[in-house]
């Protein structure tokens, strides 16, 4: 997240890793989200496909969370060569802007559980019970949240869409090491 | 059926064992109490289902019938019928009473009734019983017992509570455990109108 200039020339692999495992989990919640909302589904199968997504969500929040506390503290590395400071600027609002949504997406999805009449509890994996926010519940509010965390997670989807669409220009149009120092390889191409 | 169950095996006690009809208040005779029953719709049939973390669903079924045969002195030979409709059940909240109705529970469309059959009555106290018969839910059948209390006796009428525990996946409704518990505990109230 940050700039600096004498940054190593790749990634920790601590880095890496977590920006890979967020992003599985974001895209799998998001199509998870997806298919347990189609109306023709099976209500049993729905209700567990709903507890899978409470689950992986809580598991969502907190590698956000461990990520973006270490992003806080892990050394950058230096911007790659022939980025122009209006790309580098660009590329860091991005970033920054997807820090956000990782926490914001399953927090929204954190309050539906909450505010929920139905006062289903989050059950993380068949393990421990994640307590519901201290929070009003009602019909409104639940549904205020649900639109809210759609919203986001559509905005997410097409961030992503675009973070990884920048990310594949710069492999195979720019020819640079942006792709490949996520991946694990040296910032040098 | 639980109250005519319950209403045989108070009346077979008292007739075998007349000197402890006496512990509780309008235990009535065998004789006196004899005859075919219809449960009424005073009774109220009420369930709860734990959630894991405290709380749970509770709710009730506010369509039933049932009726009970007492012959006197021949408690084993008790006969309790009861049917209720799921499509009835009611929790307080609208989205679960669909989610009981629907396919993963009660599967209101296929299977519109609930029955039991009484197959064995036990006294079990001056004005209790045990009563274990056959249940018979969404094409599934299995052997249930509930405890039966004797409440009430006017001459006409009868009360019972009736309480038992029934596991959910003995009938292909076991729909959100661990969250939800498998065990529906019921807490019935029962009255029973002679015929």
């Amino acid at each position: 997240m940050h700039c600096h200039a004498k940054g190593p020339d790749r990634y920790g692999s601590l880095t890496i890793t977590l920006h890979w495992l967020v992003a599985v989990l974001i895209l799998g919640l998001i199509m998870l989200g997806f298919v347990m909302t189609r109306g023709s589904i099976d209500p049993a199968l729905q209700f567990s496909l709903f507890q899978w997504h409470k689950s992986f969500g809580m598991l969502a929040l907190l590698v956000s969370l461990i990520r973006f506390v270490h992003s806080l503290f892990a050394a950058q590395p230096k911007p790659v060569a022939g980025i122009s400071p209006l790309e580098h600027r660009a590329a860091r609002g991005m970033h920054h802007l997807l820090f956000l949504l990782a926490l914001a997406v399953p927090l929204a999805g954190w309050m539906i559980a909450s505010v929920s009449t139905l006062e289903i509890p989050t059950f993380a994996f068949d393990l421990f019970v994640i307590p519901h926010l201290p929070v009003a519940k009602s019909d409104a509010a639940e549904a205020w949240w649900t639109t809210a965390h759609a919203v986001l997670a559509y905005l997410v989807l097409a961030l992503v869409a675009l973070h990884a669409s920048v990310a594949l220009y710069h492999h195979y149009v720019r020819r640079d090491s942006v792709l490949l120092r996520m991946l694990g390889f040296r910032g040098h191409r | 059926m639980i109250r005519r169950t319950t209403i045989f095996a108070a009346m077979a006690f008292c007739s075998t064992f007349p000197q402890l009809a006496s512990a509780v208040t309008n235990t009535p005779s065998l004789m006196e109490a004899a005859g075919r029953y219809a449960i009424t719709s005073s009774s109220s049939i009420r369930f709860h289902v734990d959630q894991v973390g405290g709380g749970g669903i509770k709710g009730n079924f506010a369509k039933f019938s049932g009726s009970f045969n007492l012959k006197a002195g021949d408690l084993t030979h008790a006969m309790v019928s009861f049917e209720l409709k799921p499509q009835s059940v009611a929790t307080g909240q609208t989205r679960v009473d669909a989610f009981l109705r629907s396919s993963a529970v009660f599967d209101t469309d296929n299977y519109d009734t609930i029955t039991f059959r009484s197959d064995r009555v036990d006294q079990t106290g001056p004005d209790s019983a045990h009563i274990t018969g056959t249940l018979t839910a969404k094409g599934h059948s299995g052997a249930e017992s509930f405890d039966v209390k004797l409440t009430s006796w006017n001459g006409r009428t009868i009360g019972f509570t009736v309480s038992g525990r029934i596991l959910r996946s003995h009938y292909a409704m076991d729909v959100g455990t661990p969250i939800y518990s498998n065990v529906v505990e019921f807490d019935m109230m029962m009255q029973g109108q002679r015929n």
